[in-house]
């Protein structure tokens, strides 16, 4: 199971990249392990606004419904349309070409309220 | 997830489904295998070379007695009069008021003796209630703790099990069975299954279950046979339009609303249920299970609404994504104006109409050319 350093994590199991003002968001490799086959995902349109701990979209596996949660609050700038076209990518590469959302953050400050690798290491370990 | 209080059941294979590092689940009072790679890759296992299914926690009950025929006559919706020793018949077991008890598989094996394949989530149900009808008409016992079962499924599976079992397989018709020999222990043969794929159903002694698995592992290795989780169970049935006690049968549907009606002999001269299922035939149904598949995208689930124009007329009972057919179907009962071929429905899912078409069942055909997804 792999815990990319340079990545912030929910408990929700999302992840994030903060780069600037701007950060990528997409779901862990704990996540898409716990899901199984990932065969239909959710997002919201370009320009919507999201709030922290509340849902964006949602994904599914061949099982099992999961709603997705934003990790912070601003307003999505870009989408990855293909991952939704090609949603079994998640399972693949869950912290590359599984990336979800761009979004411009309102409240940078909310960053620090994340979970740091070792932190989500822990929290998933104790889950299990 | 397993919560840690819940004391489950396990089957004699538990330590192999452990060593094979599968997620296991709570399943009807059992910690089962519910995927051990993942559901997609065993599904198209099963239905382009085969798969090896733990079953051990169906349950059996046998009926025994000189009046056994009348016994099991008297609450089965199917005629066990037309059954040979060593043959199998799909069947279901009735309330008065025509509601499923359970949908079961009947096994003769001679005149005075016949066994119950029940699901696992009403084995102790279905025993109280047949020894309850039946009285003392025959004798009812509970075997499930005595035989393990496995299934193995998919177009290779007879060449694989003719390796390590002493009968010859080609003689053996679906929905028939033989006792034999398979992998060195004694074992009853059935040509039966629940994957819509050729077949068998092997049933032996609780403590030879293992022997059963690891030959049926080594004889089909060179074949590529897999295990199957129950995950995949679920998805291979559904695509055959296959009912699951407890989606598309329970105490409140009747086997005719769930069209079964080719296991429903009304001719019969009484069975527990049949006054209701007669009027039901003759004044026609509220409401009747159909296949839907989406053509807009999204999943159907297990209780989503299922509309015509802006009226809630049923509900989704089974949905997924068919991993052969990579698209999105499901069952489920509408009112029955709205069941016919073609019909235009919309299923809510997250507060959105879905547009759906009504299909035929099975939605999966043997055969058909398997679209992989990569």
């Amino acid at each position: 199971m792999e815990f990319p350093k340079d990545l912030r994590y929910t408990k929700e199991h999302e992840w994030v990249r903060v780069e600037g003002n701007i950060v990528t968001v997409g779901i862990t490799d704990y996540a898409q392990d716990s899901l199984g086959d990932v065969v239909y995902l959710e997002l919201p349109n370009d320009g919507t606004g999201v709030t922290k701990d509340e849902t964006f979209g949602v994904v599914e596996s061949v099982k099992a419904v999961s709603d997705l949660y934003s990790p912070i609050s601003g307003t999505v700038i870009e989408i990855n349309d293909a991952l939704v076209d090609s949603p079994e990518v998640i399972n693949d590469d869950p912290y590359g070409d599984a990336w979800m959302l761009k979004v411009e953050m309102n409240n940078s400050s909310e960053i620090k309220e994340l979970l740091t690798a070792d932190e989500y290491r822990k929290y998933v370990e104790e889950e299990k | 997830m397993i919560s840690k209080n819940e004391k489950l059941k396990v089957t004699p294979l538990y330590d192999i489904h452990k060593g094979l590092n599968a997620r296991m689940v709570s399943f009807a009072g059992w910690e089962m295998p519910v995927q051990y790679t993942g559901v997609i890759d065993e599904h198209l296992v099963v239905r382009k070379t085969c798969g090896l299914f733990d079953v051990s926690h169906m349950g059996e009950i046998e009926v025994s007695g000189p009046n056994a025929l009348e016994a099991v006559q008297s609450i089965t919706t199917n005629d066990a009069s037309l059954l040979k020793n060593g043959q199998v018949q799909y069947t279901l077991l009735c309330y008065p008021s025509g509601g499923a008890v359970d949908d079961v598989t009947l096994y003769k094996f001679s005149d005075t003796r016949y066994m119950f394949c029940v699901n696992a989530s009403n084995t102790e149900k279905d025993f109280k209630w047949i020894k309850e009808n039946i009285k003392n008409l025959a004798d009812v016992k509970d075997m499930s703790s005595y035989f393990g079962q496995i299934a193995i499924q998919g177009p290779l599976s007879q060449e694989v099990l003719q390796n390590t079992c002493n009968l010859d397989l080609s003689l053996i018709r679906y929905y028939h069975f033989q006792q034999g020999n398979v992998a060195g222990v004694d074992a009853m043969v059935s040509r039966t299954g629940y994957t819509g794929e050729d077949g068998f159903e092997i049933y032996t002694q609780w403590d030879n279950t293992v022997k059963v698995w690891e030959g049926l592992s080594e004889a089909g290795t060179r074949f590529g046979i897999k295990p199957i989780g129950l995950g995949a169970r679920d998805t291979l049935r559904l695509e055959m339009g296959f009912p699951l006690y407890g989606n598309e049968l329970n105490e409140n549907i009747t086997p005719l609303e769930a069209g079964l009606h080719k296991f429903v002999k009304l001719d019969k001269p009484y069975f527990i249920g049949k006054n209701i299922l007669e009027k039901q035939a003759k004044e026609g149904l509220n409401k009747r299970l159909v296949g839907l598949e989406m053509i807009e995208s999204g999943i159907p689930r297990s209780h989503y609404k299922i509309f015509a124009r802006d009226r809630a007329v049923g509900e989704i009972t089974s949905g997924t994504m068919s991993p052969s057919l990579s698209k999105a179907i499901g069952m489920g009962y509408v009112e029955t104006q709205f069941s016919s071929i073609d019909t235009k429905l919309s299923v809510e899912i997250r507060n959105k109409m879905v547009m759906a078409r009504v299909i035929k069942t099975p939605f999966y055909k043997r055969n058909m050319t398997t679209k992989v997804a990569n």
